[in-house]
């Protein structure tokens, strides 16, 4: 789960990491008011999960109240890149004297985590990586290594950090890794992370991710992913508990098993057709998750055919059978529905939907003959 | 010959007296898999289908000879389970559990690194050994004895491709299924190491999908190392970045971990990547009966 800058930046409060004094808003009074109450200049700043904010005019400093309400007005509501700004932060303005850059991030393959650091702030990082990579300071942190202020110092001094904030530098690094070992952070990225004119080192931006399976032990964060849910079919499936992901076409998509799912847009997109979403059914699908599921993907207006492809493995296809003949009983599908059983116990789940005569539903035994035939009704 | 499990497998599971514990685990004892030992904290002493339940790991091991664990409990117990079953001297532990956190699987994982145990999973189906053992959840009625060995991020795609290997008269010497998260015990590289010096795998069929780059240091390692030929399939050229879709590793970040770019690696290194689940089986069918020929 990302999260967004300003929840970044309450979360490295928590932890002693230096961020700029600010308030969320979601108005243009409650905006009006947060700046009058932080002291002009403020930064208004569109809080939305994509970055080059700046550049599509989501970010804008405020000398006094009538400009402040001005971009208020401009930014709450605007659209970035497909993401609607429903909330800004707003930020004393900072005097930048130099922008560096800074993160802790998972390696996934080393399996450990990496810090990194340079002195290129403020611009996109693989893009330093690429025309600068000595800029970039690297160091994997050791299985059971304590990653110290002394280790962070000389990660400072490699990066040629202004000799005067080496220490305020690596106290920052340190503080985010503990930040990534308390919040269970697989991500955190500070850009830039700059000093201010009277030589502090403040982070001025954050971005955060947050590993799903980790909620369970932080109650705070776990609040703030259900509120996070910005599209309706997304918020829909989290409430329910189902496994979805919004693609935008409209074929709808049911599988069981995240693998299985995946190759079956693949195939559907082979096949010439537009998926509308990911849904995993996972293993035990009965009656009332397939409903759920059901009633996720239907909920989409763009869906004009749904295929379910489904491997039997432990999951017997007589009770996905039964599941859809109590799920079709109990909501009113509108679309054609085309249906691959194959796997455990097929040929009694074939002739259980058969047998049941539901209006077009179409039955496949072959998962590519399925996507071929889902992409035709769709056509049609 | 087979790899990771096999008849001398002697199986602990952790977490036999839950509902989903009990029902794969005397699934497994029905398939003639050698499960010794249960372990509940509290319910030692126990039985469950004349399998006795232990305390702890440790005393499976001392009593009962285990030396596989299967770890089959909630998430937030899995970490400490699988550390318990380090530290008691499996050389084995197998991790079905789904949803433990990806920092708490760092340490695991350099635990048993340096205590030199393999950890398969976790988030994974376990491995199958056809006609000789199976551990997890892998159904055991699609995959046949025989000479392909199967490696993979996913379940029931897995069962996908074996069925149609099946269909065409292929067996299998094992199926690993090593778990489609950011972080788990094998790799790859170190089960395609397994299969290479295997004598009964002549084959071997790897299973990968979107997020991180597991696939290309296969490649790398493919080109390098192994003499079997392999045929693979990579899942998610439809995958948007910087969604997860379903598997806690299945994500592409930034442009990196993209199906794409995990093909090409693969092609470039003269592995065949089917299209489809359908299109791999076919190729591996081919691919062996030309080594055959």
């Amino acid at each position: 789960m990302d999260l967004l800058e300003y929840q970044g930046k309450q979360l490295f409060a928590k932890h002693g990491v230096p961020v700029p004094e600010g308030r969320p808003a979601d108005t243009v009074p409650t905006v009006v008011e947060a700046a009058d109450e932080l002291g002009y200049p403020v930064v208004i700043k569109a809080q939305v999960r994509i970055g080059k904010r700046g550049k599509a005019g989501g970010i804008k400093i405020a000398n006094d109240r009538d400009e402040a309400t001005r971009h208020a007005e401009a930014i709450i509501g605007m659209d970035i890149r497909g993401f609607r700004v429903h909330e800004v932060w707003v930020e004393r303005a900072s005097r930048i004297d130099a922008e560096y850059y800074a993160s802790l991030i998972l390696d996934r393959s080393e399996k450990k985590l990496l810090a990194i650091l340079s002195r290129m702030g403020g611009m996109d990082v693989e893009e330093v990586a690429e025309t600068d990579p000595g800029a970039l300071i690297k160091r994997h942190i050791e299985p059971g290594e304590r990653f110290t202020i002394e280790v962070a110092r000389g990660m400072a001094i490699d990066a040629r950090i202004d000799e005067d904030v080496t220490d305020g530098v690596a106290e920052l690094l340190v503080k985010l890794h503990d930040v990534a070992l308390a919040e269970d952070a697989t991500l955190i990225e500070v850009n830039p992370m700059i000093v201010t004119s009277d030589r502090g080192v403040v982070a001025l931006d954050s971005k955060v991710t947050i590993d799903n399976n980790a909620l369970y032990r932080h109650e705070d964060l776990a609040e703030l992913r259900d509120r996070s849910a910005e599209d309706p079919q997304e918020r829909m499936a989290k409430e329910r508990g189902v496994t979805y992901v919004k693609l935008g076409g409209d074929i709808g998509i049911l599988g069981n098993g995240a693998g299985l799912c995946m190759a079956t847009l693949d195939i559907v997109a082979q096949a010439g057709g537009r998926p509308a979403n990911f849904l995993d059914a996972g293993g035990g699908s009965k009656a009332d998750a397939i409903v759920d599921a059901l009633e996720v993907i239907t909920s989409d207006e763009n869906v004009d055919a749904i295929l379910f492809n489904i491997f039997g493995g432990i999951t017997r296809c007589d009770e996905i059978a039964k599941g859809i003949i109590e799920a079709s009983r109990r909501i009113d599908i509108d679309v054609p529905l085309v249906v691959r059983l194959d796997g455990t116990n097929s040929a009694e789940g074939l002739g259980l939907l058969a047998d049941a005569e539901l209006p077009n539903l179409h039955l496949e035994k072959t998962m590519l003959g399925a996507a071929e035939r889902v992409v035709q009704i769709s056509r049609s | 010959m087979s790899i990771i499990v096999d008849t001398e497998t002697k199986l602990v599971i952790s977490g036999l007296t839950g509902r989903e514990g009990s029902f794969h685990g005397l699934r497994n004892r029905g398939y003639g898999t050698d499960v010794v030992a249960g372990v509940t904290p509290g319910k030692g002493g126990q039985e469950v289908e004349g399998i006795p339940v232990f305390d702890e790991i440790a005393q499976a091991v001392e009593e009962r000879g285990a030396n596989t664990s299967m770890i089959f409990v909630p998430a937030r117990f899995a970490a400490a389970a699988m550390e318990e079953a380090i530290a008691a001297g499996v050389h084995t532990v197998i991790t079905i559990t789904e949803g433990i956190p990806v920092l708490d699987m760092l340490r695991v994982y350099w635990t048993a690194t340096e205590s030199g145990v393999r950890l398969i999973g976790p988030n994974c189906p376990g491995v199958l050994s056809p006609g000789k053992s199976n551990v997890g959840i892998i159904p055991a009625q699609f995959f046949d004895p025989g000479s392909i060995g199967v490696v993979s991020k996913s379940g029931t795609l897995t069962y996908q491709i074996g069925n149609e290997l099946k269909q065409a008269g292929m067996g299998n010497s094992s199926i690993v299924g090593i778990g489609g998260d950011p972080i788990v015990g094998s790799d790859f590289i170190d089960v395609l190491g397994l299969y290479e010096a295997d004598d009964e795998t002549e084959l071997i069929v790897m299973v990968g999908e979107i997020g991180g780059d597991a696939e290309e240091r296969a490649a790398d390692y493919i080109a390098g190392h192994l003499s079997k030929p392999v045929v693979a399939y990579i899942a998610g050229f439809t995958a948007p970045p910087g969604k997860q879709m379903g598997h806690a590793g299945a994500i592409i970040s930034g442009s990196s971990g993209t199906a794409a770019a995990k093909k090409a690696a693969l092609e470039e290194r003269g592995v065949r990547v089917g299209r489809s689940p359908t299109e791999t089986a076919q190729l591996a069918v081919e691919t062996l009966q030309a080594a055959q020929a």
